[in-house]
């Protein structure tokens, strides 16, 4: 088992090493066999195409927290230039499982503000696996009312699993960080979008969601409860996550039909993992659309308009 | 429902819950907290109080607002809202029957019921969460009759008061409860521009999406003596943690001592004292003091908007 690939994903992998192995052995010897390459290289696009045809909804919340998923960090250094990273909540500490800064999207400048996991286990752990604590979603708010300040429209980038549970969090007002952040975020007089790019989870992925647009990549995920959490809850053991992302309707294409994801930014076959640049690229020119639709508007009508798709009754917002 | 509530509630409670007594159901009610056994009508007069422990027990939402309220002039707002399973939720059991259940059992269409009324004489607009109704979770309509209650004291500049005992956001409404957060608190963000006044009240217990929303944007964030209050439950937070957790953790008196409320009240003082600081931020005289606490419940109908 390669633990960079999901149970379903294995014979894709075994297929991917197979054609490694044979170009290895191409280069020791005379022997030609870029033909049974191309035919293995074939084989291993129709065997994902199929695979991932046909997903269900706990297989894409798993592909949304793919070990080897691009996060935020990554999208900025392949959509943005001239990034400058700003910390801290200036009360407390800098919180690192949330990043941002001002950036420039094709010359136009932005803050941009996402959760950030980490990629090994050390990094994980500065990280705290991307769940944020108050002064995270607190650094958020300062730059996001920075953003304001200077008219520059704000792009978050959700990746949580939550909110961190834990005691300081708890007593340094995780509930008001977040709260607090809703209430603001909802009179920025700045466009706003948001783009689920892995976990979109709970409060604690809202609280920096707050927007005009909301995007979602194809594989990403977005719900009130993770599939586990829920599951052990309501069917009493989290054995049942895949009947309770089902139920709950967790994915991007559920959003959309439910009104609330705006627009779905297709991945990369195999998802976004297998191929980041691609996915960086489609991601910036449906980034670049919205933020050209949005500036069109007056800021006040831009705000009256994010007023009422947050208030709207019934009709899935 | 019942493991639902065992994850917000301390295990003191729990455990007790679970012993079984020979006490007839009905005339005697037994202390959570400190386990006396007290005479209901007596408990009542003491608006649910425990004479013994002062232990704040838990009250429905029409009760909570029947204590607030002075009993003439009540009207209630958005009474015929009714939920509506657009998901199609099934778990263990359909959501559509999980609804009917608690309609049943609670006499409510769903977990919010708001009332315009007067309190010591002040007019505002007070919503109470009903924790017996899917355990006070926010949907879709918890988040609309909030708006509706907000832009009454909007349009009429007078004050919002929320008791607030909740679960958190209402799991079988999934994404749609996430987004009653945003749309609570975006209204709320409303009435502070405006400068009109919005008191939450905080009763045990309030976690989750309630907590991170309406609840903790009060001008003032009051709470009752030893409530349960938190973003994340004791239980998940201990296995996150993996240590044993501060002893009163959660509790109103860890919440004032770390800065997140206002204030602790006596349900006794509640009415009065609220009333007293409205009556301030809305330019009107000191309401007159009140001896007993009101509890009668009132026999003044209600009329519906």
């Amino acid at each position: 088992m390669n633990p960079n690939y999901l149970d379903f994903e294995q014979p894709i992998a075994d297929l991917e090493a197979k054609i490694e192995e044979l170009r290895l052995v191409g280069n020791d010897t005379d022997i030609n066999i870029t033909d049974e390459i191309t035919r293995l290289k074939a084989k291993s696009v129709s065997l994902t195409e199929n695979i991932f045809s046909d997903l269900t909804p706990w297989d894409i919340a798993r592909v949304a927290r793919h070990p080897r998923r691009p996060y935020t960090l990554d999208y900025i250094d392949l959509m943005f230039d001239d990034f400058d990273e700003l910390h801290g909540d200036r009360r407390f500490a800098d919180d690192l499982s949330i990043v941002g800064g001002t950036a420039r999207l094709d010359g136009q400048p932005v803050m941009v503000i996402g959760h950030q996991k980490g990629r090994e286990i050390r990094d994980k752990v500065k990280r705290n696996f991307g769940m944020p604590r108050p002064e995270g979603y607190r650094k958020a708010l300062r730059l996001m009312e920075m953003a304001e300040r200077f008219r520059l429209p704000i792009l978050t980038f959700i990746d949580t699993p939550g909110a961190y549970p834990g005691i300081g969090a708890e007593e340094r007002g995780q509930s008001e960080a977040i709260a607090y952040n809703l209430a603001v975020m909802s009179r920025l007089k700045t466009p706003v979008i948001s783009t689920v790019v892995g976990e979109g989870g709970s409060g604690g992925a809202l609280a920096i969601g707050v927007c005009d647009r909301l995007y979602m990549l194809q594989y990403a995920t977005y719900s009130v409860i993770s599939p586990e959490g829920c599951a052990s809850i309501l069917w009493k053991s989290a054995e049942y996550a895949a009947q309770a992302a089902e139920a709950m309707g967790v994915t991007a294409d559920r959003l959309q039909e439910l009104g609330l994801a705006d627009r779905v930014v297709t991945e990369p076959l195999g998802g976004a993992h297998r191929d980041m640049a691609a996915m960086a690229v489609s991601l910036k020119a449906a980034l670049k659309d919205g933020l050209a639709e949005l500036g069109k508007l007056p800021l006040d009508e831009l705000v009256k308009r994010r007023y009422e798709r947050l208030t709207a009754y019934d009709t899935g917002r | 429902m019942s493991n639902w509530l065992d994850k917000i509630m301390p295990s003191m409670i729990r455990s007790e819950s679970k012993q079984r007594t020979s006490v007839p159901e009905g005339l005697w009610k037994k202390c959570p907290k400190c386990g006396a056994f007290l005479y209901r009508p007596e408990l009542e007069k003491n608006l649910d109080v425990c004479p013994k422990c002062e232990h704040h027990l838990r009250l429905t939402a029409r009760r909570r607002l029947d204590i607030f309220l002075d009993p003439e002039g009540r009207q209630e707002i958005a009474a015929d809202l009714e939920p509506v399973d657009r998901l199609k939720f099934k778990d263990s059991k359909r959501y559509k029957d999980r609804l009917a259940q608690n309609q049943k059992a609670t006499g409510e269409k769903d977990a919010l019921v708001v009332m315009r009324g007067k309190t010591l004489g002040i007019p505002l607009v007070a919503c109470a969460f009903e924790f017996n109704f899917l355990g006070g979770s926010m949907g879709q309509v918890v988040g609309e009759k909030f708006v509706r209650a907000a832009n009454i004291a909007l349009e009429e500049r007078i004050p919002l008061v929320c008791f607030s005992a909740s679960g958190g956001a209402r799991m079988q409404e999934a994404i749609l409860s996430l987004m009653q957060m945003a749309k609570t608190a975006a209204v709320l963000e409303k009435l502070k521009q405006a400068g009109v006044p919005y008191i939450s009240v905080l009763t045990d217990p309030v976690f989750g999406g309630v907590s991170a929303s309406l609840a903790m944007l009060g001008d003032l964030n009051i709470a009752e003596p030893y409530a349960l209050i938190g973003f994340a439950g004791p239980r998940v937070i201990e296995q996150t943690v993996r240590e044993k957790l501060p002893e009163g953790f959660q509790r109103s008196e860890f919440l004032l001592e770390h800065g997140a409320i206002d204030m602790i009240l006596h349900r006794h003082e509640l009415r009065e004292r609220i009333a007293c600081v409205l009556a301030k931020f809305t330019g009107q005289p000191k309401p007159a003091h009140e001896e007993a606490p009101h509890y009668e419940e009132s026999q003044v109908p209600v009329t519906r908007d």
